[in-house]
Parts: C-alpha cells; structure tokens; sequence
C-alpha cells in the first residue's frame, strides 16, 4: 500500500492513502480506519477519516513518555503507522447500504440551482436531473457533525465553491463543491453552492451513532415538490 | 450551587473538548484557552479535565448560595465580589451571598471560572462542553442566561483541604500565593504568535509566504469561538486548485478564495477543503484565545520539532505546579 506521512500541527499526522477521489483509496481509508478502531493505543487521541487521508491525533506527552527521549515523539508514531499499514491485508468486503433522500430543489431552498445551471450550460431543470439520477457513495463524515461528502456526482454539474463562504446555512440544504455533493446537517457557514433542502435530519445526537449516514453508504436523492417537503413526516 | 444573575456576552460550561467523535463530524469544542482552564481547575484542588465557566468579552454576575472555592485565570475582566477588586490565578474562598461581578474584557477576550469539584453538568458524548451549535453539552445545551443554578459535584480531598485552610468569616479570603509568573502566558507576545508551515504551504505564491511571517493581521469582527476572520494581505495560491477536504485541528490557519485567512479555534469543523498556510503552536493557543476583535497580531515561523520541544516543556512545568499545590497541603 503506498502512502505518505505529514505532520499537522504538533499533535498530529495525516496519512495519505492516494491522491485523487476514487473507491480504491476509499478502501484503504476504511480499512485503516477499522483497524484504528479497534486497536486503540493509549497515547491516541482519535482519528478523523477523509477522502483520500486518516488523521491520527495524539496525545504529545504520553508518546515522549513512551519514546523516553531515544526517538523524537513525531517518528515514534510514524515508525508505528508504518508498522501497521504493512500488517493491513486486503480481503473484507463490508456491507453497502443505500439511503434514499428526498430534495425538494430550487427556489428558497436552493438559491444557487440558477447559478449552477448558468456555470454549466444547463436549465436548473436539467440540474435537477442529472443530480437526482446519480449513483452516489458516501466517502466520509466531516466538516459539520453527520455531513457527508458524496462522490459519484457528474461533472456535468460541477461547479467551484463560493469565492467567500457564506456565514450561515440553513439545516439539510443540499450543495455542491467542485465535483462534490452533500447536505449541511445543522446551521453552520459554509462555501458550498446551495440547490435544495432534505426534510430529513442526518445529525441524530441522542442515537448511539450520531450520523444517519456512515462512509461506505450508497445514496439515491429524488425530488419532492414544496408541498412534499412541507408535509414530509421524518421517520425519526 | 452558584446562581445567575445577569449572564454576560457569552458565558459557556466547557471543559477540554469532546474527542472521540470527529469521526462522526461532531465537533471537539471545549475552551479556547485550554492553559488558563486547566491552571483554574488546578488552583482549586480540581482534576484538570473538569468543566469550568469559560466567560467572554463582558462577564457575568453571580450569586453564592453557599460557601464555595473558586478561582479566576485567563482575561482580565476586572471581577469583583461585592464591590471589592478580587485578584485571578489563585484559589479563593467566598462566602454564601457574596456577588461576583465581571466587566468588560482590559486585558484578553476570555476568563475561566473554576468551582472545587467542578460545575455538574452531565456528559454528552463523553464530555462537558457545549456545543452551542448544535445544542448539545453545557448547560442544556446553550450558553447561560439569567436566573440558571449551577450546581457543583463534590470536591476532591485536595479542594477540602484548600478550602479548610482559607475558610474565614469575610466575604471571601484570597490564597496568599499565585502562579509562576513564568506560566502566565504574556499577551503582548500576540505580535509573535508561533506558527509552524501548513500542510499546503508551499502551494502559496512567495508573496504570501513571506507576508504570513511577516505582516500584522487584524482580528475583525467576523470572529467567534469557531474561527477568527483575518484581515492583512491578502494570501494567494501561486496556481488556483480545488483542495480535496482533509482532517484540520485547533489552530489551523486556512484561506478561503478570497485570500483573507481564517484561524480555526475550539468550534472548526473536524475536515476542510480550503489549504492551509499554517499552524498555530499548541503552546501558542492561549494567545490567539485572547485575541479580541480590533486586535493586531502576527504570526513567527517555529519548526515542527521546535513547536513539539516547547509543548513539553510547558508540560513539565503544569507538572511541577500540579506538585507544588499537592505538597502545600499534605
């Protein structure tokens, strides 16, 4: 398995798996993260998976306790992820599942579907197609607590973040960044060109997972009408 | 048990922040100055790990309902009990019905109020914190207001014995000794924050490479406890390239399109898509934590190895205080 170690900050490495979005590499994330969670060393602190990186946050003090000065505490974690990585096989398939989440598209809920349609070439119309035909998995958890960032979006839709983030982002609107989809769970600012809003709620704080969604899943989005939206019952 | 009576700016329970969950995006909250939360929760006999009142720009008002020992560290925001100075960084008895008022912030931008034993609130996710947000942790979830009881769980055996020996009949009885001034982070270092070259560094034209290090930034007032916007000159990418999102931390200094840096604080978000220029120094946190809206900072470039030397030293220092405060009162 080829990959590369960087520091971030003092207290932690990113570990990159590849360089570019594809289910390969989202293999390997979630391989490496299995393995994270259930070997869980004392000086770790956690990990945060990502499209083509695992993040392993440590615990400074308690690896220079270990490392008593022979090695300085960032090579004694490298020397440790290299080991593991190379004990990592390649076998276990895990179980996909496919989420369906409705949209209703445009108007209040997405004020940039024109804006998107204009960037591509396209009718919002056609926007709103395209978006909802697509076959899509889920690469990580991030940024917001339940966010997914969705791969498999066509290139027909793509479109750049905004120049300057917005500051604040109504709950379960969809959006797109670059080749990327997903869905704003809570309230948060964010640069992503807004298009529709879910009546579904993906952070569930008080569920043993927090997440509805997980990284591994596969989505469908399908359109809604307001009137659908507005008498949407969340199963929830 | 402590009541509010008027709830300041922005008054929070955290602790050190909810790890373990960034996995699911849940954020890591917890206080912006991590040093002046843990020296606070030391100087009163407490676990480190404990929540305390993490107070912002203009303080509270509080009521004692009944004999308490507390203590005061991070901003200065001029906090007295009853009309009377009281001084911050030492343990201090107060007694039932005394009134402890904070201002506006003189020195600083945050201070932390710690209660032998710790405020009780429950754990969400394995912590304290509140995550405003998302309305989870803390005081129900929120930051606090008017009229809410804070109770505190027991103290530990050191927090009795601090207590017994300041306990007296006035209104409240300051410790004769503080900490090692040596500890005290200076504020007027936040003209040399130490900053180690961010992941994306050497995607930034030389222009912004030389300017981070060396040209002062304005904090504006697009700052909270999830990032401080950042106004100077503007940084640039030598080439334009959409950034696949990747895990950030506390300190993170990342650009957005427009070239205005953003520092990320104790509410970022757990990944980002924008690169980073830089890393704030954990041992440095406190200082941009401090940092008000209208402030002028500047950034110095420290290695990685150098950033990882001086966090342990600090370290060995919070050790020695931890020991020096147990040793008082065997």
């Amino acid at each position: 398995m080829d990959y590369q170690l960087h520091p971030l900050g003092d207290q932690a490495v990113v570990i990159e798996l590849g360089e570019e979005i594809n289910l390969e590499t989202q293999k390997k994330v979630k391989r490496l993260s299995t393995f994270l969670e259930k070997n869980h060393e004392t000086w770790m602190v956690e990990y945060i998976p990502a499209f083509t990186t695992v993040t392993l946050f440590y615990d400074l003090l308690a690896v220079s306790q270990l490392s008593q000065n022979s090695v300085l505490p960032y090579q004694a974690v490298c020397s440790y992820i290299n080991k593991i990585i190379k004990s990592l096989g390649t076998d276990e398939e895990v179980d996909q599942r496919t989420i369906e989440i409705p949209v209703c598209y445009g108007g209040e809920f997405g004020p940039d579907l024109e804006y998107v349609a204009e960037h591509n070439d396209l009718t919002p119309e056609e926007v709103i197609k395209i978006h909802s035909e697509g076959d899509y998995l889920v690469y990580m958890i991030g940024f917001a607590p339940g966010f997914p960032y969705i791969g498999g979006m066509s290139e027909k839709i793509a479109t750049p973040r905004r120049k300057s983030p917005r500051l604040k982002i109504p709950p379960r609107t969809v959006g797109i960044a670059g080749i990327q989809t997903g869905v704003y769970p809570i309230e948060t600012p964010g640069g992503w060109q807004l298009i529709g809003q879910t009546p579904i709620k993906l952070f569930r704080p008080l569920d043993d997972s927090p997440s509805l969604l997980q990284a591994g899943d596969k989505i469908k989005f399908f359109p809604i009408s307001y009137e659908e939206y507005m008498n949407w019952e969340d199963d929830k | 048990m402590i009541k509010i009576l008027k709830p300041g700016l922005l008054s929070s329970i955290q602790d050190l922040g909810r790890y373990g969950y960034q996995k699911y995006g849940v954020i890591a909250s917890g206080v912006m100055d991590p040093l002046a939360h843990r020296l606070a929760n030391l100087l009163v006999g407490n676990n480190e790990l404990e929540p305390t009142m993490e107070i912002s720009l203009l303080g509270p008002t509080i009521q004692f309902e009944e004999d308490m020992l507390i203590s005061i560290a991070g901003a200065d925001l001029s906090p007295t009990i009853n009309g009377e100075a009281v001084s911050p960084w030492r343990p201090i008895f107060v007694k039932k019905g005394a009134e402890l008022k904070f201002g506006y912030a003189k020195y600083g931008c945050r201070a932390y109020l710690a209660a032998a034993g710790g405020f009780a609130v429950p754990s969400v996710m394995e912590s304290k914190s509140t995550y405003l947000r998302a309305e989870i942790g803390g005081y129900n979830g929120r930051a606090l207001k008017e009229g809410d009881i804070l109770k505190v769980t027991p103290p530990s055996v050191l927090s009795q014995k601090i207590f017994e020996s300041l306990k007296g009949n006035q209104l409240f009885t300051e410790m004769d000794w503080t900490v090692a001034a040596d500890l005290l982070p200076d504020l007027a270092d936040q003209s040399r924050i130490r900053v180690i070259p961010g992941r994306q560094f050497s995607l930034f034209n030389k222009d912004s490479q030389i300017a981070i290090f060396n040209d002062p930034f304005e904090v504006t007032a697009q700052s909270d406890r999830m990032g401080y916007r950042l106004k100077g000159k503007e940084m640039a990418l030598e080439k334009q390239e959409d950034m696949i999102s990747e895990a950030v931390s506390f300190g993170s200094i990342q650009v957005p399109p427009d070239g205005n840096p953003i520092v990320l604080l104790a509410d970022r978000q757990t990944t980002g898509g924008y690169p980073k220029i830089g890393q704030i120094a954990t041992v440095d946190l406190p200082l941009i934590a401090q940092a008000k809206p209208g402030d002028s900072i500047s950034f110095t470039e420290v290695t990685h190895e150098e950033a990882q030397r001086l966090y342990l030293e600090r370290e060995e220092k919070i050790q020695q205080l931890k020991q020096g405060i147990k040793l008082k009162f065997r």
